[in-house]
């Protein structure tokens, strides 16, 4: 490493800092010119390796949201359960929300650990054609803390991307946590040396997660990542005594609807809530196997067809 | 925990760490001699900043939950509403939530700018004894995304803690993201020079919901954070037609009732579902001056008053403790 065979400097940016090379700091280092030009800016060798290990995947699909508790991974676990459901297709969902992961209890896996062999981290599967990773599985019980600062969480993710043996799969779905952080960049940045078909957005009607979920949007056209469409969770409650509609979390601004509008994005569905949705992840079943002919499921499957399409 | 350079490498154990500069994981990195000669281990001067700076706030409370969309904003709020409608006390409501700021919807301030003067920045008053103090008081427009690593949001949390001009508060109510992470092991941190009376834990009554809840509660043991008590939102829902009770968030596994008893916590209040408190934080109103009869407006109104018993007591121990 070049920085040592020269001696180390006091307060250096980092060589692969914005910085190299040009900061107060760097007058004088042998190194300077070297920093100025780029070319210490070298990529993470680890995005390669992760190039090379998801060739064969062929669909990737990121589950984002700038707002929490909008059911992403409620979405992110039955998009899995959907697509797995035609037995010739191999579907994996990658759990990256770190401190929160909810993925093992949705998709029933609570307890279940990873093994490791010559060829990497096992998931763990649900069904011969559904594996599963998330970090819930390394914990020792489901309410130990994962208490890590953003650069641990991105070792983990690039752990996941990298050393789990995925094999061969038709699709790989990613549910993230709420923001536009470490989890989110790193994300990208790691999947950035393979194709990723793009990102589904989860939101509620109100206007308090409309405006989170705007930046999450702004997000993607940042770091390129097509929008295949936004999903509108939550949206309406239908009592199941009097089948009168309630708005629970009114859309007083237009709705997902009104914003896929503006934006000009596809609004995939709108999903109503359903006690028997947040019944079915408690549980670690899929609601849409417990209640298939039910309004929420039904809309929940003409998203995932649209996605397909 | 201890801080990470962003040009640290991959596990790095922190410059504040035992390892600092001499793990393995040190070598080759820019900062590993400063590191190794233990001048990283100095305590960040901020803290004692603000400390001082902080002297004069009586109450602080965290609103806490591991798990994303289940009131803490809402909740933050409404307690700072209600606890300034008692006028004789000043009170703020400090936003660390860096990527999703909701407090200045809620608020009814979109749009406020914060002003620079002398003696640091000032806050946004609501009232004459309400302030708040957002990140999406500093962006261009609502829509403007923060997409900053740990790090970075960090340092805007400790700014926020030294360089906002709060003055002499009875109260300040910091609302924070989701997690266990940058924006809690900091806040916890930049506080650790002053009294922070304790956290208040929101929930919704689903299993998922918990099992992310007593995550957080770890966390708040880990760092000695003590637990005013726990909350319950979307506790059912009334239908207003014909009354008619739904668990929509259905509690599988006891609810935060149970969560509580087995963890030996307070559980300061259940708050049904109502369709007014969305429709309020929208709008930036306080739902408890919209509909104060409400069942909700009253459960809120019950729990404010614990949490305001609960930092009285604490006082008043102090005092007999002298």
């Amino acid at each position: 490493e070049i920085l040592f065979k020269h001696g180390l400097l006091f307060n250096c940016p980092g060589t692969k800092s914005e910085q190299a090379g040009k900061s107060a700091s760097c007058q004088g280092c042998p190194n300077q010119k070297l920093c100025a030009s780029g070319a210490t800016k070298a990529p993470d060798p680890a995005i390669a390796e992760i190039g090379i290990k998801l060739s064969t995947v062929k669909h990737k699909i990121l589950v984002l949201s700038g707002k929490g508790g909008v059911g992403k991974s409620t979405f992110s676990a039955h998009l899995a359960h959907a697509l797995a459901s035609d037995t010739t297709k191999e579907v994996a969902l990658l759990d990256v929300d770190i401190c929160g992961p909810s993925i093992p209890r949705i998709m029933g896996l609570e307890g279940e650990q990873v093994h490791q062999s010559g060829s990497g981290w096992s998931p763990v599967y649900v069904e011969d054609n559904l594996a599963v990773m998330s970090i819930g599985f390394l914990l020792g019980g489901p309410d130990d803390a994962v208490i890590w600062r953003g650069p641990k969480k991105n070792g983990m993710i690039k752990q996941f991307l990298r050393d789990v043996d995925w094999g061969e799969l038709d699709y790989l779905i990613v549910d993230t946590p709420p923001g536009t952080s470490d989890e989110h960049l790193s994300i990208v940045q790691y999947l950035s040396s393979t194709h990723v078909d793009g990102a589904v957005i989860i939101t509620t009607p109100q206007e308090v997660s409309l405006q989170d979920v705007r930046k999450e949007i702004r997000f993607c056209k940042k770091v390129k990542l097509p929008i295949i469409g936004v999903v509108e969770n939550m949206s309406g409650f239908v009592c199941p005594k009097c089948k009168n509609t309630s708005q629970i979390f009114p859309p007083t601004s237009g709705g997902a609807e009104k914003m896929c509008a503006d934006l000009n994005l596809p609004l995939l569905g709108k999903v109503p809530l359903d006690p028997r949705i947040a019944q079915s992840c408690d549980e670690g079943r899929s609601f849409l196997s417990e209640v298939p002919d039910s309004p929420a499921a039904q809309a929940y499957q003409r998203i995932v067809q649209s996605e397909c399409v």
